[in-house]
């Protein structure tokens, strides 16, 4: 038996990467961090209900692209675009990076550029204590391509990345950078499928009184394999707030890393998922960790998950409170909704703190539809069906709420109700 | 209009007879009110009516205009021209009121093979109904029912009515927990869509109700049936000595009702 025949598939994975060009410091420590720490099984704590398997795998798993003729999401709104296909930036499909107030670079092309080499991995690396998360490390390392944008004033318009997927064993491995300087403001949008696996950080430094939003879709592509990263900093009287809408997906895991550092902050991150057992396979994971180290910060989590046929969840979030983070409010919720007794949620709810002065707190539950509410919308002539998604709407709406403005909050409502018509019985 | 007869209902949880054998009749355009003590039944019969799970009719048949309301389903019911206004409306957070009662009005109207009503017309439409019972922008923006008082969940089940126009009303105890003047207001809009194509059922404890809503007939249940028919005087009768009196001449004890 040869050496490569006893490798495990981590081990080759490990062995096959290669460093791409710039950002070679930052990578090359990457890739030691990677490699101490060695890829996830299911021993370690935090991947014990997702299965990191497909995620390792030498060769991403073949994902069929999704055939899609609706307009994208976003259609409506007034954005600029940058277009990534199987993970390659296409500058034809992409709108003119050029935008007032802020500076936009393309990862794969941008060489050492300073703001953006002090940063890159920086959050990151940072974000690996207490808790490893080697996809994170493994995408620092390996990032061929994604964006640089630099936030000076107030953005013009969002700045919206569109994902498109066309070849079923695309591997994408895309690192965004994002870095607000003080009382700067922007709005980045994601949506689209993105690969056959997807591997996604974000690094999002917000400097003082700077304000960050960001409103993620995934979904459609039932094939999705995807392991994202937030990583951010918010510093005094900065805003961060990020709302996710995912539906479908074989596998999706989600981590939000945020550290408050400066005083007054706010920090507020939201996830629905929809999960339909009946069209694929569908496990979707959030993991969040939210450490406080600055006084009168406040930090919001809101999940909320309707599975349905076999459909599972998965909730890891954390409130870390250092000793010096007087007059915090920590806020946690997560909650599901179980269409039927063949679906799964399972929940990791933590609370540490060292500081004697907060408030903080977090719940958790897994429920079934309100019988009584259905009866009183039945009782008014709504047909079984549709009182079923009218309620699905009322209990995602406390997430929901948490996307500040009204547009973005309409073009979630016609996707969710898109979705909800298309997955009745 | 509404036709019911020998109705035996029990607990589909547990082996408990809630009605035992009602029979009544509500004609086109009147008022009939039924009247009881705690337990006799009243509830139960509402929700039998309009089809919430957890009850077995073992017994007995009901109808409204011909339609076998007992193997309908509730929103078919509705569609019908049956409405129930609940004891304890339901909150339903993240669902505005308007959107509420425009899906609720376009599902009965789509049920009965009518055109949907235009966002144009509905909003005319509510904003007139919602005036005379004296409910502002603020209740029909806000989700259904969430943070309402007591008086204005009853009177949104009142809106609900008089924007649906039903056929047929049940009124399941709409005086509880109302003031005086909060109750005047709910009556007014009852009377309001008194009409000779529509009838009401009134089922409330006390005669006060009845005061301002004046009824044709009046019914007083106990023990899971109908014991006593008679006009409005017997429900004076009930307000001046109690039940006790009609209890013991159909030989029901005080615990049994």
């Amino acid at each position: 038996m040869s050496a490569v025949e006893k490798m495990t598939p981590a081990e080759t994975r490990l062995a096959r990467l290669t460093l791409p060009e710039g950002f070679a410091p930052a990578r090359r420590a990457a890739l030691e961090r990677l490699t101490a720490m060695g890829l996830p099984g299911r021993r370690d704590e935090y991947w014990r209900w997702s299965n990191p398997t497909d995620f390792i795998a030498p060769e991403p798993p073949a994902a069929a692209p999704f055939q899609d003729d609706e307009p994208d999401l976003f259609a409506e709104i007034d954005r600029l675009n940058i277009v990534f296909r199987d993970g390659v930036f296409d500058a034809q499909a992409s709108d003119d990076l050029s935008m007032s107030g802020v500076e936009i670079l393309r990862l794969a092309e941008a060489g050492d550029v300073n703001w953006a080499s002090s940063l890159y991995g920086t959050l990151e690396a940072d974000g690996q204590t207490p808790v490893k998360r080697p996809f994170a490390a493994l995408n620092t390392a390996t990032a061929t391509d994604g964006v640089l944008i630099r936030v000076t004033g107030a953005a013009e318009k969002p700045v919206s990345l569109v994902y498109l997927h066309e070849d079923e064993s695309s591997d994408p491995v895309l690192h965004h950078l994002v870095k607000l300087e003080e009382g700067a403001e922007i709005t980045i949008l994601e949506n689209g499928p993105a690969g056959a696996r997807f591997n996604m950080l974000m690094e999002v430094d917000v400097a003082k009184d700077a304000r960050f939003h960001h409103i993620r879709v995934q979904g459609r592509d039932h094939e999705r394999r995807a392991v994202t990263g937030i990583f951010t900093r918010v510093a005094e009287g900065a805003l961060f707030k990020s709302f996710t809408l995912t539906s479908n997906g074989i596998l999706t895991r989600n981590e939000c890393v945020i550290d408050i550092v400066g005083d007054d902050a706010n920090a507020h991150v939201a996830g629905a998922a929809l999960g339909d057992g009946k069209t694929g396979a569908f496990h979707h994971d959030d993991t969040v960790f939210i450490t406080h180290d600055a006084e009168r910060c406040e930090s919001r989590q809101v999940f909320k998950k309707v599975l349905k046929n076999g459909a599972q969840g998965v909730f890891q979030g954390k409130i870390l409170v250092k000793s010096g983070a007087q007059k915090t409010d920590g806020y946690q919720i997560s909650q599901s909704l179980l269409l039927d007794e063949d679906s799964q949620f399972l929940a990791k709810p933590e609370l540490e703190i060292y500081a004697d002065d907060v408030q903080c707190s977090h719940g958790s539950t897994t429920g079934a539809i309100d019988e009584t509410a259905l009866f009183y919308l039945r009782s008014r002539g709504v047909p079984y069906e549709e009182a079923t998604a009218l309620l699905v709407l009322s209990f995602l709406a406390d997430a929901i709420e948490e996307i500040e403005e009204e547009r973005f909050r309409d073009a979630i409502l016609t996707r969710l109700e898109g979705w909800l018509s298309r997955h009745r019985g | 209009m509404l036709e019911i007869k020998n109705l035996h209902v029990k607990l589909e949880e547990e082996d408990k007879q809630i009605l035992k054998g009602v029979d009544l009749t509500v004609e086109k355009g009147k008022v009939h009110a039924i009247m009881g003590p705690n337990g006799s039944g009243k509830s139960t019969l509402s929700y039998v009516l309009s089809g919430r799970d957890g009850y077995e009719v073992t017994d007995g048949a009901a109808s409204l205009e011909g339609l076998d309301l007992l193997e309908a389903e509730p929103e078919e019911r509705a569609a019908a021209g049956l409405f129930l206004a609940f004891q304890y409306p339901v909150e339903i957070p993240g669902v505005g009121n308007m959107t509420f009662l425009r899906t609720a009005l376009n599902a009965q109207r789509k049920a009965r093979g009518e055109e949907e009503i235009s966002a144009g017309d509905f909003l005319k439409l509510v904003r007139e109904k919602a005036k005379s019972l004296k409910i502002d922008a603020d209740m029909l923006k806000r989700p259904v029912n969430v943070g309402f008082s007591g008086g204005e969940k009853k009177r949104n089940e009142i809106l609900q009515m008089a924007i649906l126009e039903p056929k047929m009303c049940i009124l399941d105890e709409t005086d509880s927990g109302l003031d005086v003047d909060a109750m005047r207001l709910v009556a007014d809009g009852v009377n309001a869509l008194r009409d000779e194509g529509r009838s009401f059922l009134v089922i409330t404890h006390y005669q006060r109700l009845l005061d301002h809503i004046k009824p044709d007939v009046v019914h007083i249940m106990a023990d899971g049936r109908i014991i006593e028919t008679g006009g409005p005087e017997l429900a004076l009768e009930v307000e001046k000595n109690g039940y006790a009196d009609l209890l013991a001449k159909h030989g029901i004890s005080e615990v049994m009702a």
